[in-house]
């Protein structure tokens, strides 16, 4: 096992201003004193910043010492192609499924990959041959009466299948409530790496995938690779991606597979299904107007919706309104809320964590008011309003509703 | 009935920045907080008991200091808390943490059932919960919006699917993820806090979980590795807009009209 460790006898050395000086090194707090000894402690991430930056000799990083306790390595060569899982939404495909299919196309080119499609479903023989306009080179398809509705457990036993018989090197899997129920149990299955939303995917010549997405729930972007586990799993969210376009000739082939019957039972019962009355959808929205932080209390929310209306939008938020009751969770723009990709979106006092940015920042058109002129919102706009949203606003308001004035009397 | 509640401590800020010269991430690790989602958890348990009867257990991994957390669980009304904590699981992934879990969890008795927040706001991956599942071999329901039944055998539960809504049963033991809003978490009492402020929290190291092989946990048992990690690019070619409010607004105004928005 790798470890990090303190070199005691360098630490007994160290004055208790080093010591203090070397507990900051951290971000993750796993540096701390005890008894007047520094120790590190389970918080640490192994980012080895403190072997980096920290006093000469006192922070160890020790790779494997007994090489038997090594985990098995897979054989990379044995997994090829890049497959993308088919989000089945009631017999027609999630459209996530097919901007998947685009970038896999991409990242198969660059290593001479195969694209394979998973598809799970009842009657699905003619939706499969389907995918084969949108450059795929073999379709699977898994077609069964008990597998007309997603469940975890039945979807996992043939999705473990799946990768046993074809042995994809990686794979794509749309964060739609399915996949993000599914994924992590297929990984757990096949005990590999799973990464959750990615906002960047690219390859490299050996067939690692590199995932690129926000993390530490803050303004840092993290590169990730599965270096040793085949098959590499990700999961990317609606409208990250673009899709492809429809060719007119179909390619590629489609094949039908099929598990054991027990297999498509799990322990869960679905008892019935109601389709959710017709939602308000902010992913569907072509303006959007976002508040942040810089909103001061509830009732200037007004101020928002009455922007939205003019502009015939709908009203979303970043987190921390959403957190305080002052917007509903399904406004919610970002990582843990909804991606959008409208038209037009103007944000209102929001500072633009990566986290934000993340869920908005393929709108065709960013407009941001906010007071700081260094604000990170702006670094992703492309129309930087440097002023107070409680004077921009009510002004851009009055402004719209004369000249509606003014046109309808032309 | 015994349910198991699990529940991270996560930074307070999303407030990171990048030395871009030595790279270092600068972020402030003492400032911490109970995960929010993980009130809806709690609250969620914490239900189930006063409808069934049995115990409450809060399971979490992370520093010694993650004690805190379990300490507010107790002031929320939770019987028992644990921490997995050794420096053999520093480095954990999603697979790692959750298997770890799972172990610990394994430890503590015939559970019936897991309730887990819908995701972290440090990771915001939503992973571990359907990963704990299945290490455990138990079936879960992810983005539970509400519990209609609580029977001898199992739940009745709504799951959020997105355009639909699905009513199904699930048996015990199991594992289920709930959404915000699914209840209204009660506030902590003063009075069990000081009731609870000398309750024994259990501290699980690695050596007392059952499976010892050394490649399930920490950075071995972490297939994803972060390679690097940098400030996002900024890439937007911009116009900036400054002055007074009316100036703004006008040029705002005007903007919106040539861009035909208006």
């Amino acid at each position: 096992m790798a470890r990090l460790f303190i070199n005691a006898l360098k630490e007994r050395a160290l004055t208790k201003e080093q010591r203090e000086e070397a507990v900051s090194l951290c971000p993750f707090g796993a540096i701390e004193l005890s008894r007047g000894e520094l120790e590190i402690n389970s918080g640490c991430k192994m980012c080895k910043l403190c072997v980096r930056n920290g006093p000469e000799g006192i922070f160890e990083y020790v790779e494997n010492e007994a090489l038997s306790d090594a985990p098995p390595q897979t054989d990379k060569g044995a997994y090829r192609g890049i497959a993308v899982y088919i989000d089945n939404a009631e017999g027609s495909i999630h459209p996530v499924s097919l901007e998947l299919l685009g970038k896999a196309r991409e990242l198969a080119d660059k290593v001479n990959h195969p694209v394979f499609a998973l598809f799970i479903g009842s009657n699905i023989s003619g939706v499969a041959e389907g995918l084969l306009h949108y450059g795929v080179d073999e379709v699977f398809f898994y077609d069964s009466p008990l597998l007309e509705n997603f469940l975890p457990e039945p979807y996992t036993n043939v999705f473990a299948d799946f990768v046993e018989k074809v042995r994809p090197s990686s794979i794509l899997i749309g964060a739609t409530m399915a996949g993000r129920s599914l994924a992590p149990r297929v990984a757990a299955r096949c005990r590999t790496g799973l990464t959750a939303d990615c906002t960047k995917l690219d390859i490299k010549e050996n067939t690692d995938l590199v995932q690129i997405r926000p993390a530490f729930g803050g303004n840092i972007m993290a590169q990730i690779v599965t270096p040793k586990h085949r098959p590499q799993i990700a999961t990317v969210r609606y409208k990250i991606f673009a899709a492809p376009e429809r060719s007119e000739r179909p390619s590629g082939k489609v094949t039908q597979c099929s598990i054991a019957e027990e297999k498509m039972v799990g322990r869960v019962q679905l008892v019935r299904i109601t389709k959710n009355e017709k939602k308000l959808s902010i992913a569907d929205a072509d303006v959007i107007v976002a508040a942040g932080r810089g909103i001061k209390s509830q009732k200037d929310m007004a101020m928002v919706r009455e922007l939205a209306d003019l502009l015939g939008g709908q009203v979303a938020s970043t987190r921390p309104l959403v957190e305080t009751g002052w917007v509903e969770p399904q406004r919610q723009v970002g990582l843990s809320g909804r991606t959008v990709k409208p038209k037009l979106i103007i944000t209102l006092g929001v500072s633009g964590s990566v986290q934000f940015r993340a869920g908005m920042e393929n709108a065709d058109i960013i407009v941001s008011v906010n007071r700081d002129e260094n604000a990170q919102i702006f670094d992703v706009s492309h129309y930087a309003i440097v002023g107070d949203i409680y004077e921009v606003v009510p002004k851009l308001i009055e402004q719209i509703r004369r000249g509606e004035g003014s046109d309808r009397h032309v | 009935m015994k349910i198991l509640v699990c529940i991270k401590q996560v930074p307070n800020t999303t407030k990171v920045d990048i030395d871009e010269e030595t790279g270092v991430l600068k972020r402030d690790g003492a400032d911490t907080k109970l995960n929010p989602y993980d009130l809806f958890a709690l609250e969620t348990a914490l239900w189930l008991k006063e409808e069934r009867g049995g115990t409450v257990t809060a399971l979490t991994m992370g520093p010694p200091q993650a004690t805190a957390i379990l300490k507010e669980a107790f002031m929320m009304g939770v019987d028992e808390g644990a921490l997995l904590s050794d420096q053999a699981f520093a480095g954990s992934d999603v697979l790692a943490t959750s298997y770890a879990m799972s172990q610990g969890i394994s430890l503590m008795g015939d559970v019936d059932v897991i309730v887990c927040g819908k995701q972290t706001t440090d990771g915001d991956t939503a992973q571990v919960g359907p990963e704990i599942a299945e290490a455990l071999d138990i079936p879960h329901a992810t983005n539970v919006t509400k519990i209609i039944d609580v029977g001898d055998q199992g739940l009745r539960i709504e799951v959020e699917m997105g355009d639909s809504l699905e009513l199904q049963d699930i048996p015990f033991p199991c594992l289920i993820t709930v959404d915000a809003d699914i209840f209204v978490p009660r506030l902590p009492s003063y009075k069990r806090k000081i009731a609870t402020a000398q309750r024994e929290i259990r501290t699980i190291k690695c050596s007392e979980l059952p499976d010892q092989d050394p490649n399930r946990y920490g950075l071995s048992g972490s297939p994803t590795q972060v390679e690097r990690i940098f400030p996002p690019e900024s890439s937007t070619q911009k116009v900036m807009i400054k002055g007074t409010g009316d100036e703004a607004a006008v040029v705002f105004y005007e903007k919106l009209k040539e861009l035909k928005f208006l």
